[in-house]
């Protein structure tokens, strides 16, 4: 296992340095730059600009730099921190909003999967998998505004907008319920679906009804016989879905003007920040592959028939 | 009394071409210790009718129509889930037909092996444990103490017969249910997975229900037949009276079709025709259309099992009334 665990390590650094190459040489194409503000600059004012952030160098030099220095870069909006110190101050808040929603697309997405896979072609699988349904075509950029129609603007329980009211020590507070809530039902509804089909393909295999033999209750075949073996589906899928739950997060944070990374990643790209875009990919990109390797790894602890090769 | 009392056991699948009559008022008894074989083909209702009892229909589309199932006192079929829950794997344990399937792959043998102990709370962990290997030993598996740390797919199919038999007689049961247990098996294994269930039923006093389509299984195995045809049971008595005094022309046919009794060089004896669609009830015999024996009456009036001594009952209505003579 360590040494998957080391050969996958090293698997990621050619990756890293062609997602590194691209998204630099990417950012240099696209038209206009980091100073091409409305506000116009003198040539000679430019000139020590270009200077100070080494943009006078030739590229190969500048992508070096930027590839060994990229978390103490400057960012050229706020050049009074560096790539690192932003990514580390506002990364907590999109992590806590894609914690919140992991947890509610696992938690609604699973039970409501297994109940529904309980009593197949009923009323009881047919609300929640239609449900499911409604979610899964529901884009988040929809269900959002929908949700803060609803919950904020008609009922009032929740703010529509914020994060903590800007307070970032509370663990919880009640604007953050709409944001999670909306990204995470998107996943849920997946979860569910794929929970389901497994379970149902779990449920009718011989092995439950030797379990049911064996006297084991209805819950002790769910949870101990048949789950393991119908969440395989779910795991395979959480490494796309923890891609796009961050994708998804740039959106939800724009909606619901919560101060997080993946707000500061959308205004680098329309600033030019080059340091920071450079830096914000990067991150994204080893926590992905990260958590891909995670899943990878459980699905071998939970599957004994795969093996680490 | 006897320790298991099924009567008039009905259970029909209410599918969408219609109701499947796939037991249809079922009646036997076994005896602590016996060994009691059902005999019938595929969709005779052998299987169904030992998976009622046991509430392991799966319902809908099943139903157990009527009919009680008395074991020790409780009726299988109108009882709680609870109470059968217990009974379920305590004192009725089941081993299926295919160990292939039957065996949870995600689970360790021994974490399979001891949940029936730990379900109906007769070991503590530790304890458990000891008799899992105990067990796995004396069902013929080498090197227990390794193997049973191992998943299922690393153990062959007799392998993992032999566990199923040692995680079914774990609890010491007063019934075993065997379904097929060696249909799935190569022909070797076949005696050796039969002589271990017949060792382990002598030292534990368990009575064993063997359910099969291979007469040659029954014939050395059991202390009495009970033989199926479309949902019902045509013919039952002791083994060598199955055997040697065959009545019921559905118990005739089946004989004459052991390729093992005939003559080397002479065709196979077949039984003519397919058996019953069991969702179009017929008005007599179901094997009225097969028999050769069949007249106008056979179709006209469905008959009942009727006494013809030494504990030899027949539903033939010929040889009930015109001593029909094989």
């Amino acid at each position: 296992m360590l040494k998957f665990i080391l050969r996958r390590i090293l698997e990621t650094i050619p990756v890293l340095l062609c997602v590194a190459a691209m998204t630099f040489f990417m950012c240099r194409l696209a038209p206009g730059g980091p100073f091409d503000d409305d506000k116009q600059v003198t040539p000679e004012v430019r000139e020590l600009l270009d200077k100070q952030f080494n943009l006078d160098q030739p590229l190969y030099r500048q992508f070096i730099d930027y590839v060994v220095n990229l978390p103490s870069l400057q960012s050229f909006k706020n050049p009074s921190h560096t790539v690192g110190g932003i990514i580390s101050e506002k990364f907590p808040v999109s992590a806590k909003l894609g914690f919140f929603a992991i947890s509610i697309a696992l938690g609604l997405g699973v039970l409501f999967g297994v109940i529904a896979s309980l009593r197949p072609n009923t009323y009881i699988d047919y609300i929640p998998s239609s449900l499911a349904m409604i979610g899964i075509c529901l884009p988040t950029f929809v269900m959002g505004p929908l949700l803060i129609l609803v919950f904020s603007l008609q009922l009032d329980w929740f703010p529509p907008t914020g994060w903590g009211g800007f307070n970032y020590d509370q663990f919880f507070a009640a604007d953050m319920v709409l944001p999670s809530l909306t990204l995470g039902l998107f996943y849920a509804a997946y979860i569910s679906r794929l929970t389901r089909g497994g379970m149902l393909d779990i449920l009718t295999q011989d092995y439950i009804r030797t379990a049911r033999a064996k006297g084991a209750s209805g819950l002790r075949v769910i949870l101990r016989h048949a789950l393991r073996g119908g969440l395989l589906p779910v795991i395979s899928f959480m490494g796309p879905a923890v891609a796009g739950l961050i994708a998804g997060s740039f959106v939800i944070e724009k909606i619901f003007a919560i101060p997080g990374l993946g707000q500061e990643f959308v205004n680098s790209v329309f600033n030019r920040d080059y340091t920071l875009v450079l830096g914000v990919v990067m991150f994204y990109a080893t926590l992905i592959i990260l958590l891909n390797l995670i899943v990878d790894i459980l699905q071998v602890v939970l599957n004994p028939k795969l093996k680490f090769d | 009394m006897p320790l298991l009392d099924v009567n008039d056991l009905t259970t029909y699948f209410h599918t969408r071409n219609g109701v499947v009559r796939a037991v249809d008022g079922v009646s036997f008894q076994l005896e602590k210790g016996e060994t009691l074989g059902i005999v019938g083909e595929s969709g005779s209702g052998k299987s169904v009718t030992c998976m009622s009892m046991l509430g392991l229909i799966p319902q809908p589309p099943g139903r157990i129509e009527r009919g009680t199932a008395t074991f020790d006192g409780t009726d299988l079929l109108h009882c709680s889930p609870k109470e059968l829950q217990s009974i379920r794997g305590r004192r009725i344990a089941m081993i299926f037909q295919d160990p292939m399937t039957s065996l949870n792959p995600y689970l360790r043998i021994e974490d399979q092996l001891i949940e029936p102990l730990l379900i109906h709370g007769l070991a503590d962990k530790a304890s458990a444990k000891k008799q899992a290997l105990e067990m796995l030993d004396a069902v013929g598996i080498q090197d227990a103490a390794s193997r049973i740390r191992g998943y299922p797919h690393e153990f062959s199919g007799g392998m993992r017969q032999r566990v199923m038999i040692a995680m079914a007689l774990i609890t010491k049961p007063d019934v075993l249910i065997a379904d097929e247990p060696t249909t799935a098996l190569d022909v070797t294994v076949q005696a050796q997975i039969l002589e271990l269930i017949k060792k382990e039923q002598q030292e534990l006093g368990t009575a064993v229900i063997l359910i099969t389509h291979d007469l040659g299984v029954v014939s050395g195995f059991c202390d009495r037949i009970n033989v199926m045809y479309g949902g019902k049971i045509v013919e039952s008595g002791p083994t060598k009276e199955i055997f040697y005094n065959p009545q019921h022309p559905y118990n005739r046919a089946l004989q004459n079709s052991i390729p093992a009794l005939q003559a080397k060089g002479k065709e196979l004896y077949t039984i003519p025709g397919m058996p019953p669609d069991m969702s179009k009830p017929s008005a007599g015999c179901s094997f009225a259309p097969r028999c050769e024996h069949a007249t106008h009456l056979c179709t006209a009036e469905p008959p009942e099992l009727q006494s013809l001594g030494q504990a030899h009952t027949t539903a033939c209505l010929r040889v009930q009334r015109e001593n029909l003579k094989p």
